[in-house]
């Protein structure tokens, strides 16, 4: 008989080898999907996990990773503070275009206007404009007692809706020749986010950096960190020890749709340059992968955030050398979450193997 | 009593790291009350697993009537006549008496069938139970009679009943008592695992004592005093707490006409609760519990929030404000369920240690939290409440019950409250660390404070408190000074006998 037998302190081993192992076992997994889809899985694993950082052309994709890592490392931190104390934001993909459009409109209504008070500007409208919208399920969850996570998640769809609106109405490019989307705001200095394009650098890589060391110090030594953990473990606990619950709802939900609202604004500034119809990529939703995967600690999703990355380079390295579908990376990274919850089980329970039978 | 029912011959089982029960052996008679008395600890509930078919014994035997009896699970117990009434209720409270009972049964008769045998079982004993009633709605006691009832329709040979007083009256306990002897009159056999010891010297036949995991003895309880008894149990001479409080001055605590809802869905309302506590004095709240013990202590704490001029400490308003307003003003509280309320169960006692104490001790500054002050602070509750722990960065819930609650209630009582309120204070607790808790309260009542004891246990209250007082469906009774109150006078406080206009003792 195997039983699953309750540890009595949460094992410190497998809260760390638990994402390793999930990854193995997506490897093997995804390796058994793409074989069934004809390819050959030891090449398709190396292709998405080896190639971008060192084969011949790693020059071309580390800057990649950069890229796409800072932005699922922005929003990972916010998801990671509400996650902590069981407020679950599952709408940062609306809070990230919200922010994008506050922060791009800013520059698209100064424009042609060169200042040096414009990048500012535009981010703090891009985090204005993420909280505002995480404000919606916020505002609601603390004075009606809806949940948080439909609103959140349906208001994603309400934001795809206002970007094309956007996109193809208010933003348009004036002198696009009425193609939808807006001007593009690589070509216009002061408001580009790039710091340094060829190497990968733009302010939302800093930012990202800074999210992390702002959050690992907020965790571990501040009270209002100490609150959100003991509200996520034990709730009657952090009443008890008085924490606002009102207060820790629309601070993490705020928190987390500012640095998504930021993250979009950085994107829309810099790698994507326009506001366009399908701009948003689902940053939001991977980064909520990205969280867990890096079990909500500032370092790991740093890092969790950087294995995410490679799966997207790697992933578009296999779909343009293997042929591969685009289905089957978002399957492979889906995989992921689905593994590291399973194995998690071993962080708080311990396997026992009776071969005597039942007892 | 006409020859052995039940024979245990050796039983022995082992965990990892303790001997639950070292060959423990001794027979329960034919129509007999036989106690099982011990601490906690002691091995009372691995040795009722093993009659019950819930653990497998590592090695010994047991012999009912002759045969060989080795049940490898409850099913197998209850088809050889063994019935159980575990301490802690499993029932529905959102189905009916009935409902429930049907649910527990192997092959469960008609619904009207079954009322109709449940209220002759209720009235053949003596046990009021109206089979259409919602369990939610029923008292303690009565859901206690529920699962009694659902024992006797098995007609059991050998009933066990695990601490079946701690949640009754003295009054619900005189009927239970009757019950208890008439099914005795009838041959039923019946194990009483208790740690009261008046109760077992009023009813029991013969105790056997256990201590350690081994039998000390096997005595007629009657023949015995209930100090013998304990010292017995313990296997030391027991210290009563010292008292030399004595209350003056203006009240530290005050509450009036304290009325709130229960955030519980079955919960209870407080209506209309007013007292006040001098420094010096130390009140005990008695009662049933589920009769409003948990609301009270969330409305003191400042869980719950009442209405302006409900709660005041030291003549400030406080009912208005949460827990860490409360706290500055000096009032401090430990609620019952130690894991999850008042500790945080995968948190260090370090960081426990801040939970509350945070403010008071002087562990923040600017919002930054000084851990290594607060790890000082856990270290001095630790040493000073003797807590059995490797040390301060161990989780909480790795902490056995009696221990995190000395870290629980010195957490508070080393932070020098005005006031402390205190749920089930030596709940779960042994008898020597139940002894240095009440002995803390008491000394600092000694030093000015002003102390609420919330307990099911009489004897601790009687023992501690100034003046008594019993919580009965949310209101609080007139307070009494506890010197002199007898046992029938706190029955009739705590409400006496619930629902003895359903049926009468037959």
């Amino acid at each position: 008989m195997i039983r699953l037998e309750k540890r009595r302190m949460p094992s410190q081993v497998w809260t760390w080898a638990a994402p390793v192992v999930a990854v193995l076992a997506t490897m093997v997994a995804g390796g058994a999907v793409f074989a069934a889809l004809g390819k050959d899985p030891l090449v398709a694993i190396r292709t998405i996990f080896w190639d971008p950082l060192f084969s011949e052309f790693a020059f071309y994709y580390r800057p990649q990773l950069m890229i796409k890592g800072a932005p699922l490392v922005l929003i990972a931190i916010g998801l990671s503070l509400g996650f902590r104390a069981g407020i679950w934001n599952i709408g940062a993909e609306g809070q990230y275009i919200m922010g994008a459009l506050a922060g791009a409109g800013v520059a698209l209504a100064a424009y042609p206007l060169e200042a040096a008070w414009l990048f500012p500007a535009m981010v703090i409208a891009g985090a204005l404009g993420g909280w505002a919208w995480a404000m919606i399920p916020g505002l609601l969850k603390v004075t009606l007692g809806t949940n948080e996570i439909l609103v959140s998640l349906m208001l994603v769809y309400v934001a795809e809706k206002i970007l094309a609106a956007m996109a193809l109405g208010l933003m348009k490019n004036p002198d696009g020749f009425g193609f939808p989307g807006s001007r593009n705001l690589q070509q216009y200095p002061s408001a580009t986010s790039w710091i340094d394009q060829a190497a990968g650098l733009h302010w939302g890589v800093a930012a990202a950096f800074i999210a992390v060391i702002a959050a690992y110090v907020l965790l571990s030594r501040h009270v209002l960190g100490f609150q959100i953990r003991l509200a996520g473990q034990a709730p009657r606990a952090a009443r008890f020890a008085g924490v606002n619950t009102a207060r820790l709802v629309l601070f993490c939900l705020g928190t987390s749709g500012a640095l998504a609202g930021m993250a979009g604004l950085f994107e829309v500034a810099g790698p994507s340059g326009v506001v366009s119809i399908d701009f948003n990529a689902g940053y939001g939703f991977t980064a909520i992968i990205v969280a867990f995967l890096g079990r909500l600690h500032p370092l790991g999703i740093l890092l969790a955030g950087g294995l995410m990355a490679l799966t997207y380079v790697g992933g578009d390295m296999a779909q343009a050398n293997l042929q591969l579908p685009k289905a089957a990376i978002q399957l492979f990274q889906g995989m992921m979450l689905f593994f590291l919850l399973a194995v998690d089980v071993f962080t708080n329970f311990r396997l026992r193997i009776n071969l005597r039978g039942a007892a | 009593m006409t020859g052995t029912l039940l024979a245990i011959q050796g039983l022995t089982k082992a965990y990892p790291g303790v001997l639950a029960n070292d060959a423990v052996s001794f027979d329960i008679g034919t129509g007999e009350v036989h106690a099982l008395l011990g601490e906690n600890g002691a091995g009372k509930s691995t040795l009722v697993k093993m009659i019950y078919g819930l653990v497998k014994p590592d090695a010994g035997r047991m012999v009912m009537q002759g045969a060989p009896y080795a049940p490898n699970a409850p099913r197998a117990a209850r088809a050889a006549g063994v019935a159980m009434v575990f301490q802690h209720f499993s029932l529905f409270e959102a189905l009916t008496v009935a409902e429930n009972i049907a649910l527990g049964m192997e092959n469960p008769p008609a619904m009207r069938d079954l009322a109709t045998r449940i209220r002759t079982v209720s009235q053949t004993y003596g046990l009021p139970l109206d089979p259409a009633r919602v369990v939610g709605d029923l008292s303690a006691g009565e859901r206690q009679r529920v699962e009694i009832i659902r024992c006797l329709l098995q007609s059991p040979r050998l009933l066990i009943m695990d601490e079946p007083t701690s949640v009754l009256t003295p009054q619900e306990v005189a009927i239970l008592f009757e019950t208890l002897r008439k099914l005795r009159s009838e041959g039923v056999s019946i194990l009483y695992i208790s740690h009261k010891l008046e109760e077992i010297r009023a009813l029991c036949d013969t105790a056997t004592i256990l201590r350690g995991g081994r039998k000390v003895a096997t005595c007629t309880p009657a023949e015995k005093t209930a100090r013998d008894l304990a010292e017995m149990m313990v296997g030391a001479v027991l210290k009563v707490p010292e008292r030399h409080a004595a209350p003056s001055g203006d009240p530290l605590l005050k509450v009036t006409g304290l009325s709130v809802a229960s955030p519980a869905q079955f919960g209870t309302a407080l209506r209309d609760i007013s007292f006040a506590v001098r420094p010096g004095e130390v009140l005990g709240i008695g009662g049933v519990a589920g009769n409003g013990q948990d609301e009270l202590l969330l409305a003191l704490s400042g869980e719950l929030l009442s209405r302006r001029g409900m709660v005041t400490v030291a003549g400030q308003d406080v009912s208005r404000e949460g827990p860490v307003a409360r706290r500055a003003a000096g009032l401090l509280c430990a609620p019952e369920e130690r894991l999850g309320h008042a500790a945080a169960p995968d948190m260090s006692l370090t960081e426990n240690a801040a939970l509350t104490a945070a403010a008071r001790m002087g562990m923040l500054r600017q919002g930054f939290i000084n851990w290594v002050a607060a790890r000082g602070y856990a270290e001095k509750v630790i040493a000073a409440f003797d807590v059995r722990t490797p040390g301060p960065q161990v989780a909480a819930r790795a902490l056995s019950g009696g221990n995190l609650q000395k870290f629980v209630i010195g957490r508070e009582v080393l932070q020098a409250p005005r006031v402390l309120v205190v749920n089930q204070p030596t709940w779960g607790v042994d008898a020597a660390a139940a002894a240095a808790i009440r002995q803390a309260l008491l000394d600092l009542a000694a030093g000015g404070a002003a102390v609420v004891v919330i307990s099911q246990d009489l004897d601790e209250l009687m023992e501690i408190a100034d003046r008594f007082g019993a919580l009965n469906g949310g209101r609080l009774s007139a307070l009494r000074p506890t010197a002199g109150l007898s046992v029938d006078e706190i029955g009739l406080m705590m409400g006496g006998a619930h629902g003895m206009e359903v049926a009468h003792v037959g």
